[in-house]
This record gives C-alpha cells, structure tokens and sequence, in this order.
C-alpha cells in the first residue's frame, strides 16, 4: 500500500532507493521468500526421490524417445514410432489451428450477431438475445458434448447432406472442395515472393501515391505472373469431394473432432463477441449516427465507414480477453477426443510418467501463447487509440 | 381547465385505442424500412425452418412414459428416459438408500446461496454460516454417523457439483483477499509472489489446473502420503477462482478513494484493522455482482472435472444414456441437463443484473 506523506527511510541516496524498491517490513518479505523457496524445494526433493523410485529420470530427455502411441489428426507428417517431442508439435499446430480459425470464425459471426442485434428489427434481436442467452447460461463442455452427438448423428458418406458448393457433411467428418494446381512454373513462388514485396513498398509509401495508381500497381504486381504462367501452361483445377466406395476423396477433410470443436467454439464465442460488438456499437455517440445521416449516408455506410471503426476502439481489449479465453478453452478438445496439445500433453505424462516436465511444457505454451495474442492485440490497440 | 386537462390525461385511453398505438408502434418497428421488413421476413422464414420440426421432436411425436422399447418405436424425444434416470443424474453412483444425505447437503448449500444474495443479511454472521453449513454439507455427504460411511469415489451428481462450486468460491474467498492486497502492496517479495501466481494460474486452462492436481500432486508428496483425489480437484478449483477473484478484489480496492485510506491511518488505524474495518467493506461491496459473474463462471467450469474422472451432474447426465437398457438418449440427457445449468445460470445473472441497479449510488 503507498502511504503518501509517510516517513521515509533516512540515510544515504543508496539506501533510501533500495527501501523504497523493497518496500515495508524487509525482514518479514525475506522470511515470506524463505518459506515459499522452502515449499518449492520440499515438493521438488519429493518429486525426485519419488521418480528415483519409480525408475524414472527427472528431465526432459524423454521428449527424444519414440511416443508410441497414434494422433488421429495431424498437420505435419506424423507416425507413432516419432519421437515424444514431435507428437507435443503436432498437438501444438492443431491447438493453432483451432485457435485461428475459431477466433477469425467467431469474430466474424459475432460481427454479424452484433450489428444484427441493433439493425432495429425487434423480432431479429430478440432472435440474437435468445441465442445469446442460451449459449452464455449453459457450460461450453455441455454445448460440446451436444456438437459431438450432433456431428456423429450425421448421415455416413453414403449418404452424405450437401448443402451445395461441393460441400459434404458425413459422420467421418466435413469435406471441402480444394484448388489444386498442376504444372506450377519454378519461377511463380519468386515472383509472388516480388509482389508481396512491391505491395509492402506500396502500403509504406500509401502517403504519397494516389488509391488509384497504389491498386493498379499491387493489382499488376499480382496478375503478372498469374497471367504468365496460366500462358505458359498452368492448370488450376476445383478439386471436389467425390464418393469412392465407403468414402469421400479429393478435397479437404475437416475431421469429426475438429469439427465438433470448431463449431462448438465458434457457436460459444461468437456469442460473447457478439456482445462486445454490441457495447461497442452503444458506446459510439449517437451524434456520429446523425452525422453519417446528414452526410447524405444510408444506414449501412454510416455503420461501416463512421461506426463501426470507432466500435473498435471499445471492442479491442474486450476481444482480447475473449481470444485469450478461446485460446484456453480449445484444451477442451480433451474430452470430445481431439488431439490438441493439452490432449497429447496428457497422454504424455500418462505414458511416461514424467508428468512434472510435461505439464511445465503445457504450462509454458499456454502462458506464452498468452503473451504472443496480448502484444498482437495491444500493438492493434495502440494503432487505434485515440491520439490527444 | 389544466385541471380539466390533467383529469382527462390521467384517465387511461380506451383498450382499443392502446391496441391501435401498439399495432402502429409494431408495424413501425417491424415493416417500418425496406430493410426493416426484409429482416422480419427473413427471421421468420427462419423460425417456419427450425420451429416446427423441434416442436414436433420435443412434444409431439415424444414418448412421456414407458420403456426404452416405446421410446424406440417412436421418432420423438424420449422424455420417459429422464424420469427413469433421474435419479442417477441427479445423485451419481452415491449408493440410493443414502440418497437423503446429499440431498439435504445440496438444500443446505443453495440455501445458504439463496440467503447470501439478499442484501439485508449481509454482515458478519455469513462467513461463520458459510464455514458452518460447507462442513455440514461435507459431513453428510460422507455419512457414516447412522450408516457405513461413503467414499468420496462415489459422490456424484448435483450435490458434487454444487459442493465443487460453492466450496470453491468460500475457500477462494480469504486467498483472494490475500493476493489482492498482495498484488497492491508495496513490498517486493510479496506483490512479485501474488502477481506471479495471478497471472500464471490465469494464463493457462482449467484443465492444465486439474492436471497439475491429478497428475503432479500425487508425484510431489513424499512417499506415502496420500491425498484424495476429490480433494485435490477442489484444492485445484480453489486455486483456480481465487486468481480471478484476486482480480476483481483488486479492481474493488483501486475504487475506494485513498481519502478513506488517509482517513483511516489518521485514526491511528494499523494496516490489517483499516483493511477489515475500513477499507475491504467499502471494496467488496463495488464488486459484489463481478462475483455473481464469477460464480456463474466457477459452476460452468466445474463441468470440466469430466476429464478427471470426477461425476459431476453433467458426467452423470452423459453416463446416464450409456445405460445398456437406455443407450443412446444423449441429447434428451444433454437438453435436460442444459435446463438446469440455464435455470441456475440464468437466474444467478438476472440476480446480478438487479444487483447492480441496486448498489448503484442513488439507487
């Protein structure tokens, strides 16, 4: 506690410094110190004694040892006889993936939930109340288990539900069409690799050019190689789902796991989003809706040119904290069977037993998958603060 | 005449005429803009899509009573699955001839819940209460004063969750304070200690918590020391909602004006009195619907001690419909258990609306 106005230490400049860094009662922090350290180090000798007896060895040497046990879903090539530390990266990139699709997904939805809950049409945010309720009272585990039972329920391939676009919904999971490419040129990776580059250049310098000249020069800088290499005999091809006996080829299969994860975190935090989306709306003047008004704008261009740019200056902490929390409860894939790095942590520190080492791993990614999502954030909230 | 006027506004208008501003004030609000119509329309094209065919699944073509044979023949919800599990969902394995026990633990605890919520018995009696009642709840649950008592493996159902909860929020409580006024203060060790705590156990999920308390815990004892499973996964929710509450205490502590403080210290207040008397009352009465929030929180999560094992009510819910007798019936097993997390939930967050109303200055 800062007691203003208190006496302080007197003495030299030295000492005066090193009290006020310490603060009251020096004697008493250094006994707190003491008994924590001592706690810390009575819980590590009993670990240690207790793996010695178990025949196990304190560290992290098992992560090179072959894990020995299947992940269903992998994004990198993955077998059991791979080591411990690459079954731990596989869990790792689905947890990324989950975490971004479901964060871009939810964001999206609970945009539309939000603006969808103010357009003014009672019978339509009463609609988006409902659901926000329903969703927010009820455990996110719970709506989980509905999805699992929900994506099970599905018809098999055979007979599979196409809500059109190539687009399949099976119980082995969600097929989606994919581009492919066939006879890619050499030469096409380096010359995107130049377009990007040119189109940083044109965002550095957007001051100085015009829009029009700065969208010719990215649109060019893009179509070029596109152009030339469709001429020189690239074939993009839509690759389908199609029904091959029991089940689907071609295209990309999102797995029944996934999907149940992916839409169960979606359904939940497009929920909460969609009430950050909607405070951040209210916060917004009502004068500036009048503004866009006498302007001459229509409803929908006062929302998304003078609107909803200021929502966000309300919204990006409240997002930050709902991302955070998506970014945690994807370990809950755990209990629908996904493998994600809390899942594969688990089957881990079961195996082995070197539950300590791998539960300071899950730890460690977790508190820094934090920090990596707040600096986005924060550097975004920066960017958009009110400058006085 | 303003008499007159006055009498004749002060006359309610005829029921029709009401009836015909209502209508206006719809129809303005419904079809009033071309986008405005094109919404109404769309949203009900869309309850035409998803009423009917719930409806028809939930009430009419479901089976009320009989057995899982009845239910099969019919393509509705098999609500005779619920009344005949009931009572597992409700209780879990805890063994039925001692089912009285933790039924009235459960009373107790919702109703020391109930009593906590209405402002005039806030004071100094509740902590003792709360104390009082939790040890009761814990006694019953393990019998053994007129029966063979009951192990903790087979607690299960709504009493386990509500004791997870409740138990959880009152052991979070005086840890809270600590770390609050922990992270507040100005000596090193400790602000670097409660900081680091918060932040970590806020940083990482629940089940990381759980596991650490499953997993590490049984490895970080000395040999032969055991601890039970069931308190472990408390201890882990206690450390778990006393990390966000230590948030919300400290938000409550940064809003009472240090006037109080240097007031307080002018009495000659040493610190742990001022905080008591002065300064903790005026704080955690700001936060009191943040902790209804944080309840509503903690009994959600509870559902995830799923991973751990543990029989919660939604555990025992799902497990119900892995009954051979009944296999199968999960979404009238999860809709069931929906209603009765939305009821807790939803009157917990009306509560805390109302709350807030209420404590605000004026009102």
């Amino acid at each position: 506690m800062t007691r203003p106005g208190s006496p302080g230490p007197r003495g030299s400049g030295i000492r005066r410094a090193l009290a006020a860094w310490c603060g009251d009662h020096p004697g008493g922090q250094v006994l707190l110190l003491a008994g924590v350290l001592l706690l810390f180090g009575w819980l590590g000798s009993n670990t240690v004694q207790n793996m010695h007896r178990f025949g196990l060895r304190p560290g992290f040497g098992f992560l090179a040892q072959p894990a020995n046990f299947e992940i269903g879903q992998a994004l990198i090539e993955y077998s059991s006889r791979d080591t411990y530390a690459r079954a731990v990266l596989v869990g790792l990139l689905n947890t990324l993936e989950i975490a971004v699709a479901g964060c871009l997904l939810a964001s999206l939805l609970g945009l539309v939930l939000g603006v969808a809950r103010l357009a003014g049409n009672r019978l339509l945010s009463g609609l988006v109340q409902a659901y926000v309720e329903l969703i927010r009272n009820t455990p996110l585990l719970l709506q989980l288990f509905f999805w699992s039972a929900t994506v099970h329920a599905l018809p098999p391939p055979r007979r599979a539900l196409a809500p059109g676009a190539g687009i399949f919904l099976t119980n082995r999971g969600v097929f989606v069409p994919t581009l492919g490419f066939d006879s890619v040129p050499d030469w096409l990776a380096p010359a995107f690799l130049a377009a990007a580059i040119v189109i940083v250049g044109l965002v550095l310098l957007r001051r100085h050019l015009t829009t029009g000249l700065a969208l010719t020069l990215a649109a060019v800088s893009v179509a070029t190689p596109i152009g030339v290499a469709l001429a020189a005999g690239l074939q993009v091809s839509l690759d389908v789902p199609e029904l091959d006996g029991f089940n689907f080829t071609g295209g990309a299969t999102l797995g029944p796991e996934f999907t149940t994860l992916l839409v169960g975190l979606v359904v939940n935090f497009a929920a909460t989003n969609s009430e950050i989306v909607r405070s951040g709306i209210v916060a917004v003047p009502r004068g500036q809706w009048d503004a866009g008004r006498a302007l001459g704008f229509c409803w929908w261009r006062t929302l998304r040119l003078i609107v909803l740019p200021q929502t966000l200056r309300v919204a990006i902490p409240l997002l930050t904290s709902s991302y955070l929390n998506l970014v945690k409860s994807s370990s809950l894939a755990v209990a629908i069977g996904f493998p994600d790095l809390t899942s594969v942590i688990g089957t881990t520190a079961n195996q082995t037993g070197q539950a300590v080492e791998a539960i300071l791993i899950l730890g460690g990614v977790y508190l820094t998958l934090n920090l990596v999502i707040s600096a986005i954030m924060n550097s975004a909230n920066r960017r958009l603060a009110l400058r006085v | 005449m303003s008499e007159f006027s006055a009498a004749l506004r002060a006359v309610p208008p005829p029921f029709f005429v009401r009836l015909a501003a209502l209508w206006r004030q719809w129809r303005a609000e419904l079809f009033g803009t071309r986008l405005n119509a094109a919404l109404t329309l769309g949203s009900l094209a869309f309850l035409a899509w998803a009423v009917p065919p719930v409806f028809r699944w939930a009430v009419l073509d479901a089976t009320w009573t009989g057995t899982a044979e009845t239910c099969a023949a019919s393509d509705g919800a098999c609500w005779a699955f619920i009344g005949e599990k009931l009572r597992f969902m409700a209780f879990g394995p805890y063994p039925a001839e001692l089912r009285w026990q933790p039924a009235l633990a459960t009373t107790l605890l919702l109703a020391l819940v109930v009593a906590s919520c209405v402002p005039r018995l806030w004071g100094r009696a509740l902590p003792p209460a709360w104390i009082a009642a939790i040890a009761a709840a814990v006694l019953l649950m393990a019998g053994g004063i007129t029966a063979p008592s009951v192990p903790t493996g087979q607690w299960g159902g709504m009493p386990l969750t509500v004791l997870l909860c409740v138990a959880g929020l009152a052991g979070a409580f005086p840890l809270a304070v600590l770390l609050a006024i922990g992270r507040r203060s100005n000596m090193l060790v400790a602000r670097v200690l409660a900081t680091g705590f918060i932040e970590v156990v806020r940083g990482v999920p629940l089940i990381a918590v759980l596991y650490v308390a499953t997993l590490m815990v049984p490895l970080m004892l000395p040999a032969g020391m055991m601890m039970d499973k069931l308190l472990r996964t408390q201890i882990a929710i206690i450390l778990f909602a006393a990390a966000y509450m230590a948030e919300i205490i400290r938000a409550g502590l940064q809003s009472v004006p240090a006037g109080q403080y240097e007031a307080a210290r002018a009495l000659g207040l040493p610190f742990w009195p001022l905080m008591r008397l002065v300064v903790l009352p005026q704080a955690l009465r700001t936060v009191i619907p943040s902790f209804v929030t944080l309840g509503i929180g903690i009994l959600q999560d509870t559902t995830l001690v799923v991973v751990i094992g543990v029989f919660d009510f939604l555990n025992a819910a799902r497990t119900a419909a892995t009954d051979p007798d009944w296999l199968g019936f999960y979404d009238e097993a999860f809709i069931f258990a929906a209603s009765v997390y939305f009821l807790l939930c939803f009157a917990a967050s009306r509560y805390s609306l109302w709350l807030e109303r209420r404590l605000q200055p004026g009102g």
